[in-house]
């Protein structure tokens, strides 16, 4: 449950990064996603607005982002825009410090969202794994906090679990990891540390064969969830036998 | 009337409204959004003419995030 929406999907895809609109038809599809993101630029004379028709086509909600904004009066203005051009007031937040890292700033997040909850927006909030940082856009009234696992577009997975962890445990709206998964077991791993969902683009519209990678990852958030909700063993440093002990030597 | 439309010079005859400015740029009027010197113009108010030398800004969805 996003934001009201009841969503039967745990991933969510964004539409960055595919080399064509029937490639990334066909990865959207597979993914199983109802939830993807698109991004807001200058239209251009014939250039149509193709992924938003594609995107009603398939029945898959738009989840509009704020990608290339770096202060919070950039972000309000892209919502603002985005939300005539969709119709929708959901959003995905995300300002940036700079295009090397791509890493939240944190104060203009904090002023961005404060700013377009204001503003009548159920703010979907990219944010940094800090736990402090993740809470107070909660306090903020975010709909949503969204932490990554490790910088944009790296493939490097979750750098930081722990922080992922501490996040989940204090978070009283869904929490999605959002940015650095590279393959199915990120994602799993995601969801084994008590994520909500995942949100990722470039580790299946950039796959070699991205309408498989789509498939494995609908599989591996479902597999991550269930192995959340079943409860692993614990960790132990002595081995500890799973078979009955050997019978006494003749 | 001169205008900026998405950072490109453009002239028009009579004072144009929006929907006559994405008209004459062969812009689509749907799944779009229109900001008028950084201000988001609603829908609405489309119909309104727009002030000469405005800077305007043209905006859709495309494939990110």
């Amino acid at each position: 449950m996003v934001a009201g929406r009841e969503l039967t999907s745990r991933l969510i895809m964004g539409t960055g990064g595919a080399s064509s609109l029937d490639v990334l038809e066909r990865a959207l599809v597979a993914s199983g996603t109802e939830l993807t993101t698109v991004a807001m630029r200058r239209v251009r004379p014939g250039s149509g607005t193709g992924v938003l028709d594609l995107l009603r086509r398939l029945g898959i909600a738009v989840l509009p982002n704020t990608a290339g904004c770096h202060t919070a009066a950039e972000a309000l203005l892209t919502a603002q825009l985005a939300r005539e051009a969709t119709g929708t007031s959901l959003v995905k937040l995300e300002v940036v410090a700079d295009e090397r890292t791509l890493l939240p700033d944190p104060v203009e997040l904090v002023d961005a969202a404060r700013a377009l909850v204001a503003d009548g927006f159920e703010v979907m909030a990219y944010t940094n794994d800090d736990p402090v940082l993740a809470r107070r856009l909660e306090n903020l009234g975010a709909a949503a906090v969204m932490p990554l696992g490790s910088p944009i577009g790296t493939g490097l997975g979750i750098a930081n679990p722990h922080n992922i962890e501490m996040i989940v445990a204090r978070a009283g709206v869904p929490v999605v990891l959002d940015a650095g998964i590279g393959t199915a077991s990120d994602a799993a791993l995601a969801m084994e540390l008590g994520c909500d969902a995942v949100l990722l683009a470039s580790a299946v519209t950039r796959a070699v064969d991205p309408e498989a990678m789509a498939v494995a990852m609908r599989h591996a958030v479902l597999g991550g969830r269930l192995a959340a909700r079943a409860g692993r063993i614990p960790k132990r440093f002595w081995a500890h036998a799973s078979s009955p002990a050997p019978d006494p030597r003749c | 009337m001169e205008f900026t439309v998405n950072g490109d010079q453009v002239r028009m005859p009579g004072t144009p409204d929006v929907y006559a400015l994405l008209a004459h740029l062969e812009l689509p009027d749907e799944g779009v959004a229109v900001a008028v010197e950084g201000v988001v113009r609603p829908k609405t108010q489309w119909g309104e003419p727009v002030p000469e030398y405005s800077r305007i800004d043209v905006l859709t969805a495309v494939q990110g995030g």
